[in-house]
């Protein structure tokens, strides 16, 4: 049909008939993926905001928390966690480089370096496992109250944590560690302890300068530290020993902290690991050469936008479960 | 292919006429939007069917309570012993019937239908942005379907706690028959549909964006696609919200965390959870809750501004109000939660602040309504079933959005919470308004479905005025028995003298909701003679602006056998006339979108 005559909405970039935003639908379907898993982050944040106010007077303190570093002992806080961020923002780094070489359709430079990427993700995800085993360890053990509140150990002499194992008295009693194949009626039940209730209030009471440290913060942002009396009187409250940490209870003390910490690194965990596994496939695709038939490294930028995703989302799981 | 005229268009036509289609390809796995759309409906209306059978039979339960009944021994077996309702099946009824209708009616039944079959087809594409992801939202609506099916006759009894299920009910196994298995099939089942639910949204906002055709702008789209386009954007941004609460949900009930619970003491026992808060589940929830209404609604009020403009021979009033309202809704929609809460122990001065963000959605929703109403003013109004019912929509949404006003304000709330006044209020202002606006859609664009076979008009008024009837009939009188008192979700109120006078009342409301429910049976037949028998209508059957009537009836891959058309002006141009009167196109009272401007013909500055 002729048209003759022409209004002010053809040809204009909104006008149909043409990209808008200048992208094909692949990539705004991932950028509108985004959005949807960033809010799905964001419910998870929010709720752990949410939690953590509710316990602001007795949240577990970051910096005692995280102090571990592979092969070193020592009371290192933050440094690793900080080293796995590092990775993770070079691996985004990387991957910026992969899609630029993409453009450039350098086919052995987009190879190398989301090889790199992929090392790095790796790396991050490797290195979060390790950080889950030292929490899911523990390392100073503590004793729970009736009310469910954590009591941890200090040594008054040089006002370092102390670990139950430092104190607590062998009193070789005999306990029986239930199990499926031992009893009739028996149906669950937690795996023991290192040392018994009573073998860690019989140590403390042995040791004279061990004492007692609740979960509250004091107006110095320290974890309360109790007299040694005051620490005898808490001791009574005791009802079983701490070690470590699971979704039920954990020794740093409240246990929305545990719950927080091991869901939302791991569903961060698992979206770094997903990550992985569709860079490596685009890898491969990359070797095999499917993208330079197809003439373009569109596949390589769309990954590379759901890689950098997972990184600023790890920017704001870091900021809020670490530093804050 | 020399029929793609715009090259750097994503273009999935160009297999068309070399691609012979198996059974499977064209009706089970199909690609093509027009047969997802079939599917959806047609999956959307059997979900209807078992919904609106469930809540006939609890209605019966509240007009007659403790009676047995040869119908109940039928269909509940062991849950209806001596043909007398048991408590626990009809908290499950209560839930399932909300949950099938809000999920997988309303928001995939209509949007799903309407979304799929009208994106393309209005805005000049030549299928959805990709055809594989909408089958594969489609066969994940279906899984979805089938395992809350599935759910309904799990040994202890489908989910009970309530369509919001919140915790300990939802949480705890122990709590309840229906907290078992029932729960877990649920949850599951709604993970797969939220899946869906994204999958779909994607293509629908990417196909609206990208795959306009030439002269199709952003302010040429006809309403149902700017309706469609913003509740596929509140959809991804609210279910992903709702998918962290199940989340957090199932971490609770299977792994022993404390999210969302805290000092529990329950047969006999002290469970471990501490710490944990329900209301955290009710922000979660009612975030992803309250725009879900809007994710109900906003495709009906499209449809209707569509169809009524059509009808009324008139263009829609107030175009660009229109879509103001739609995208200040959506925005409000966001930040109104809240007033689900109110009586949750949230904090009385968090309350003030969503009453008033709730009380601004008056605004834009009073803008559409008076639009509709001036659209209707001095039309020639062709009174067709698609039309009534639009209409019907425009007075339940009044009616119901008066109450809203009432349940808004944190004040006022607090005498009615929980009560059947509630009740009455959403099913009016959500579920029968988006209803109709279903109904509408069927009618109007069944000719579009079904190549042009055309559903039985008198059968269709005899639909409409009996369903008219009979929804003011059921949900009038509720509110009055909501103001007396009467809490929602019991499963008798017989403990209560004081509600002992509603008791005739009750008997009413079920009397009118059992003869609208035989009325459906009507659309049914209606609608199935119609797909077999239908008589075949013209190509253009409503005498429609939009793109869609310029297709061939019978349907083929890719939508127009040549050349998309060009659009050359808004969806509205009715009864447009030169100055002297003449019509633009003689003898005919609407000019299509993709009619170019004839000379001396001025645009109007809609």
């Amino acid at each position: 049909m002729d048209t003759a005559v022409t209004t002010e909405n053809e040809g204009s970039v909104w006008g149909g008939g043409n990209r808008p935003l200048g992208a094909s639908y692949g990539k705004l379907m991932m950028w509108f993926f985004i959005v949807s898993d960033a809010l799905t982050f964001s419910g998870f944040l929010a709720a752990y905001g949410f939690s953590r106010f509710k316990f602001i007077e007795t949240w577990p303190i970051a910096d005692e928390v995280f102090t571990h570093v592979p092969f070193f002992h020592g009371n290192y806080p933050m440094i690793y966690v900080a080293f796995m961020t590092f990775i993770l923002i070079m691996s985004s780094v990387t991957m910026v480089l992969a899609v630029d070489a993409g453009h450039k359709m350098k086919q052995n430079a987009v190879i190398w370096y989301m090889f790199l990427t992929i090392i790095g993700g790796a790396i991050f995800v490797g290195s979060q496992a390790w950080e889950w085993a030292t929490f899911i360890k523990g390392d100073f053990g503590a004793l729970e109250t009736k009310g469910g509140r954590i009591l941890q150990f200090v040594n008054a002499e040089t006002g370092e944590r102390a670990a139950i194992d430092e104190f607590a008295l062998n009193l070789n009693e005999a306990r029986i560690a239930d199990a499926r194949d031992k009893g009739v009626w028996f149906t669950d039940n937690e795996t023991l302890t290192t040392f018994s209730l009573n073998e860690v209030i019989e140590g403390f009471k042995a040791n004279p300068n061990i004492l007692i440290r609740t979960e509250t913060i004091n107006e110095n942002g320290h974890k309360t530290l109790l007299t040694r009396e005051q620490s005898l009187g808490r001791l009574k409250d005791a009802v079983r020993v701490v070690e470590g940490a699971n979704l039920i209870r954990n020794e740093y003390g409240s246990r929305l902290f545990a719950d927080f910490f091991f869901f939302i690194t791991g569903f961060h965990g698992f979206h770094v690991f997903s990550g992985v596994v569709i860079n490596a496939i685009i890898f491969f695709n990359v070797i095999l050469g499917t993208y330079e038939k197809r003439g373009h490294y569109e596949m390589v930028e769309k990954v590379g936008l759901y890689w950098h995703f997972v990184d600023l989302v790890w920017v704001f799981v870091f900021t809020f479960f670490y530093l804050v | 292919m020399s029929a793609v005229a715009h090259a750097h268009v994503d273009d999935h036509s160009h297999d068309e006429h070399h691609h012979k289609e198996t059974f499977i390809t064209k009706y089970i796995f199909s690609q093509d939007h027009k047969m997802i759309a079939k599917q959806y409906l047609i999956t959307g209306l059997i979900m209807g069917f078992i919904g609106i059978a469930m809540s006939l039979l609890f209605r019966m339960q509240l007009a007659w309570p403790g009676e047995s009944f040869w119908l109940f021994d039928t269909f509940l077996g062991k849950w209806a012993p001596d043909g007398v309702m048991s408590a626990d099946v009809y908290l499950a009824l209560v839930t399932i019937h909300g949950t099938i209708m809000v999920f997988f009616v309303l928001t995939a039944g209509l949007s799903g239908t309407f979304s799929n079959l009208l994106i393309p087809l209005q805005i000049g594409a030549r299928d959805m942005a990709s055809g594989f992801l909408n089958m594969v939202s489609y066969w994940l609506f279906f899984v979805s379907s089938v395992i809350m099916i599935i759910s309904l006759f799990v040994e202890a009894g489908p989910a009970a706690a309530g369509w919001t299920i919140y915790p300990p009910l939802s949480a705890l196994p122990m709590a309840q028959p229906g907290s078992g298995m029932g729960m877990t099939l649920w949850l599951v089942s709604m993970a797969i549909f939220i899946a869906s639910s994204l999958l779909g949204s994607l293509n629908y906002i990417v196909t609206v964006i990208n795959l306009r055709t030439k002269g199709m702008s952003m302010t040429r789209l006809p309403l149902t696609i700017w309706a469609f386009f913003v509740t596929a954007i509140i959809g991804v941004i609210s279910f992903p919200v709702l998918l962290s609460a199940a989340l957090l949900l199932i971490m609770d009930r299977s792994f022993g965390t404390s999210f969302f619970l805290s000092d529990i003491f329950i047969q006999g026992e002290v469970l471990h959870y501490q710490g944990g808060s329900p209301v955290l589940y009710e922000h979660l929830f009612w975030f992803l809750g309250h725009p879900e209404v809007y994710i109900v609604l906003l495709p009906a009020l499209g449809i209707t501004s569509e169809v009524m403009s059509t009808n009324a021979r008139k263009p829609i009033f107030g175009y660009r109000a229109m879509v103001a309202s739609i995208l200040a809704i959506a925005f409000l929609s966001t930040i109104v939660w809240g007033h689900h809460m109110f009586i949750s122990g949230m904090n009385p001065f968090l309350g003030s602040v969503f009453t008033f963000t709730t009380l601004l959605i008056a605004i834009p929703s009073a803008v559409k309504a008076f639009n509709y109403i001036t659209t209707l003013w001095k039309g020639n109004l062709q009174l067709n079933p698609g039309m009534l019912f639009s209409i019907g929509l425009v007075s339940t949404f009044i009616t119901g959005g008066l109450t809203g006003i009432i349940l808004g304000d944190s004040t006022l709330d607090i005498n009615v919470h929980d009560t059947y006044f509630v009740v009455a209020h959403f099913h009016l202002v959500m579920g029968i308004s988006a209803l109709y606006g279903l109904f509408a859609g069927v009618y109007h664009w069944f000719p579009k479905m079904f190549e042009g076979k055309m559903m039985n008009k008198n059968l269709g008024y005899i639909h409409f005025w009996v369903t008219a009837v009979c929804a003011y009939g059921v949900f009038f009188p509720m509110h009055f028995v909501g103001m007396a008192g009467v809490p929602r979700r019991y499963y008798q109120n017989t403990a209560f003298p004081m509600f002992d006078e509603l008791t005739n009342v009750q008997v009413l409301m079920t009397v009118f909701a059992i003869i609208a429910g035989l009325a459906q049976l009507v659309f049914v037949y209606n609608f199935i003679s119609s797909i077999f028998y239908g008589k075949k209508g013209p190509q253009n059957p409503w005498k429609s602006n939009t793109l869609e009537w310029t297709t061939p009836q019978k349907h083929i891959h890719g939508n127009w056998p040549g050349k998309i058309p060009e659009v050359h002006r808004w969806a509205y141009d009715y009864s447009k006339t030169y100055e002297n009167g003449e019509y633009i196109i003689e003898g005919q009272d609407f000019v299509p979108q993709d009619v170019p401007l004839q000379e001396n013909e001025e645009e109007l500055q809609h």
